[in-house]
């Protein structure tokens, strides 16, 4: 009857209740790392195309030929037949199609309304350009090798604080409203079980959750996609771990009252939804109407993913992050404190 | 724990539902290592007083004591000196029966091994295996064990068997016995009269929230006053007329009607039935379906209410 020992068998059977429903194990360990991979490699930073130049034969192809060959970013294809190339071009398999004329002014054929073919216009000439040794305007190039600005580094953290929010929500939502739907919390009940130890249990078992959860997509992240974490794994965790506990005072809340797990799963989709769209998991909520941000900035789930960029991509510090910490802060705090008093015990 | 003490004493228990009654000044006493039946049909709000004995539900009015203690102040105490089988509790589909049994034997500071109850239900087999894969009346051995983890002193048991096959139901019984047999008390509740008459030692019948009738199952049948049960169907009906002149056969104590049946209470029942014939004889009626059979529980559970204990 020691509380160490009933907290322990408590939340060991939260453990193992958890880890024998796949379903479960799929959502928080298998979707997130899929869906940050199809994403990561949707919207991937592809280099630079080549431009891809089509030439005809005639007099001077030959010339043309070695003045373009001065671009790495022309790729060549020589062609005989006109209505060939001409057909490729059409059709966009070519972006330019060069042709040199008996007066030696080749002439240059491209679609003005694709970028691709501007592109390889101003390839193209410039190349001619400089095979006639004209030289181009001096200006001194400063290129930007930034890592960490790809979309995928917005996105994953994004993805992180969307799966903290789920586990706490579901996992801990769904178990107690089973509880109650199958008459084994009343069961419980007429033990000498304590009730926060009950409570208690469901946070210890998110916790130790939480552990595995940030060293699977922890670890993927940062190897796997490459994603920085140019704050401390410290802050990191911190982080998490506010946002993990400010989800699960929410998902004990919401599951306070309901009865079955119909009417629980009904109220968290409302709970959740306006933060899948408005915090900023997938695209910045700076694009929302900025009458609109305030409000935003409220709800748990984006203070949770603006503290993960932060620590991620900025590099920052916790006291930069007092304002979303502290939103968080509250919400946990208050979510646990009212479900506290509404819960419906039988 | 001497003999004759009384172990759970409720008194002038009432629980009210909104505008609805269910438990109406209930008075019960259960004697140590005696079993007490209530028995009543659904709705007869035998839930209802079990769970306030459990501690689940506040009584609207009267006193609880459990062992002496009362739950209001030693509710903790009393958890941890009884034992609980609700109605239709689940457990966790995906625990074996050994990881249930050890989850709560850690609520207890002085409990049974899990193996020691499994025994005792009769589930070794099925230790390892998972609550989801159960039958009913494994899991309804499951829920024994539960209750059996902390040398109960007393066993609540609310519809102990119900839903369970004829098989199933005995080897319920045998637990029951067994814990009784070492000395615990049991309250129990059913709408089964033979499980009544097996395993309560005194019964407390339950309508409408109150106690109608109590005592021991032979003391309560015997207020039917009658030696046994004659019943039958006139061919051609029930005629009001042949009430008054049943009455009169020597032997009859009572008449009553159930639908096209007419069920005779009889005191002398060789005397009624030669009475009954020659009534049929003089009258031309002719009997179908004749029975006789020794009061029941549900005899008297009819003759009290009008209402069978199941409506099936």
């Amino acid at each position: 009857m020691s509380r160490g020992r009933e907290l322990y068998e408590l939340t060991r059977v939260r453990v193992l209740l958890f880890l024998r429903e796949p379903e479960a194990l799929f959502w928080v360990f298998v979707f997130p790392l899929v869906l940050a991979g199809v994403l990561g490699f949707a919207f991937r930073s592809k280099g630079i195309e080549p431009a891809r130049v089509g030439l005809l034969e005639g007099p001077g192809a030959d010339e043309l030929a070695r003045a373009l060959a001065s671009d790495e970013h022309v790729e060549l294809v020589r062609f005989v037949a006109r209505a060939e190339a001409e057909k490729k071009l059409a059709r966009a398999a070519l972006d330019v199609l060069l042709e040199p004329q008996a007066d030696g002014v080749p002439q240059l054929a491209y679609d003005a309304h694709r970028p691709e073919g501007e592109n390889a216009r101003v390839r193209v000439l410039r190349a001619l350009d400089l095979a006639q040794g004209r030289a181009a305007a001096p200006v001194t190039l400063a290129p930007v090798e930034e890592t960490g600005s790809r979309y995928i580094d917005f996105l994953f953290p994004g993805l992180l604080g969307m799966n903290l929010m789920g586990t706490g929500m579901w996992g801990i939502g769904f178990a107690i409203a089973d509880v109650r739907r199958r008459k084994f919390l009343k069961r419980l009940l007429v033990t000498p079980m304590r009730r926060s130890s009950f409570f208690l249990s469901f946070i210890l078992a998110r916790a130790v959750f939480l552990v595995l959860e940030l060293a699977v997509l922890g670890s993927f992240g940062a190897w796997i996609l490459g994603v920085p974490l140019r704050g401390s794994v410290a802050a990191f965790a911190l982080v998490s771990l506010l946002g993990a506990g400010a989800f699960a005072g929410i998902g004990i809340l919401t599951a306070a009252r309901a009865r079955t797990i119909e009417a629980v799963s009904g109220l968290m989709n409302v709970v959740m939804m306006p933060m899948w769209l408005g915090s900023g998991v997938f695209f910045s909520y700076e694009r929302f109407p900025v009458a609109l941000q305030p409000l935003l900035k409220l709800l748990p789930l984006t203070a949770l993913n603006d503290a993960l960029r932060g620590v991620c991509l900025d590099g920052s510090a916790l006291v930069e992050l007092t304002a979303p910490l502290a939103i968080l802060l509250t919400w946990g705090v208050l979510s646990f404190a009212l479900a506290l008093r509404i819960f419906r015990w039988e | 724990m001497t003999t004759g003490e009384v172990v759970l004493r409720a008194r002038g228990l009432v629980k009210r539902f909104g505008a609805v009654v269910a438990v109406d000044g209930l008075e019960l006493e259960l004697v140590a290592g005696r079993c007490l039946g209530l028995l009543g049909p659904n709705g007869a709000g035998k839930t209802t007083t079990i769970e306030m004995l459990e501690g689940l539900k506040a009584p609207d009015a009267g006193e609880i004591h459990v062992l002496g203690l009362d739950w209001r102040t030693s509710a903790a105490q009393i958890r941890a000196l009884i034992g609980v089988q609700l109605q239709a509790t689940e457990f966790q589909d995906k625990l074996t029966v050994f990881e249930t049994l050890r989850l709560f034997r850690a609520f207890y500071a002085d409990s049974r091994g899990a193996d020691e109850v499994i025994a005792w239900v009769g589930l070794e087999e099925k230790r390892g295996a998972r609550v989801g894969t159960l039958s009913g009346g494994q899991k309804q051995r499951l829920a024994l064990a539960t209750a059996l983890l902390n040398r109960p002193r007393i066993l609540f048991l609310d519809e102990p068997s119900t839903g369970l096959d004829p098989q199933a139901r005995r080897r319920v019984w045998e637990t029951i016995e067994a814990f009784k047999a070492s000395g615990g008390s049991v309250l129990l509740t059913t709408h089964y009269m033979e499980e009544a008459e097996r395993l309560a030692d005194d019964l407390a019948i339950l309508d409408h929230g109150k106690v109608i009738a109590r005592g021991s199952p032979r003391a309560v049948i015997d207020t039917l006053g009658a030696e046994s049960v004659v019943e039958f169907t006139p061919v051609g009906g029930a005629r009001p007329e042949h009430e008054a002149e049943l009455l009169t056969l020597s032997g009859v104590s009572a008449v009553r009607h159930e639908g096209e049946r007419v069920v005779l209470s009889v005191t002398r029942t060789q005397d009624a039935i030669a009475g009954l014939f020659a009534l049929c004889a003089r009258r031309k009626l002719e009997l179908e379906d004749l029975r006789t059979h020794r009061p029941t529980l549900e005899d008297v559970f009819v003759s009290l209410t009008g209402k069978h204990l199941r409506d099936e």
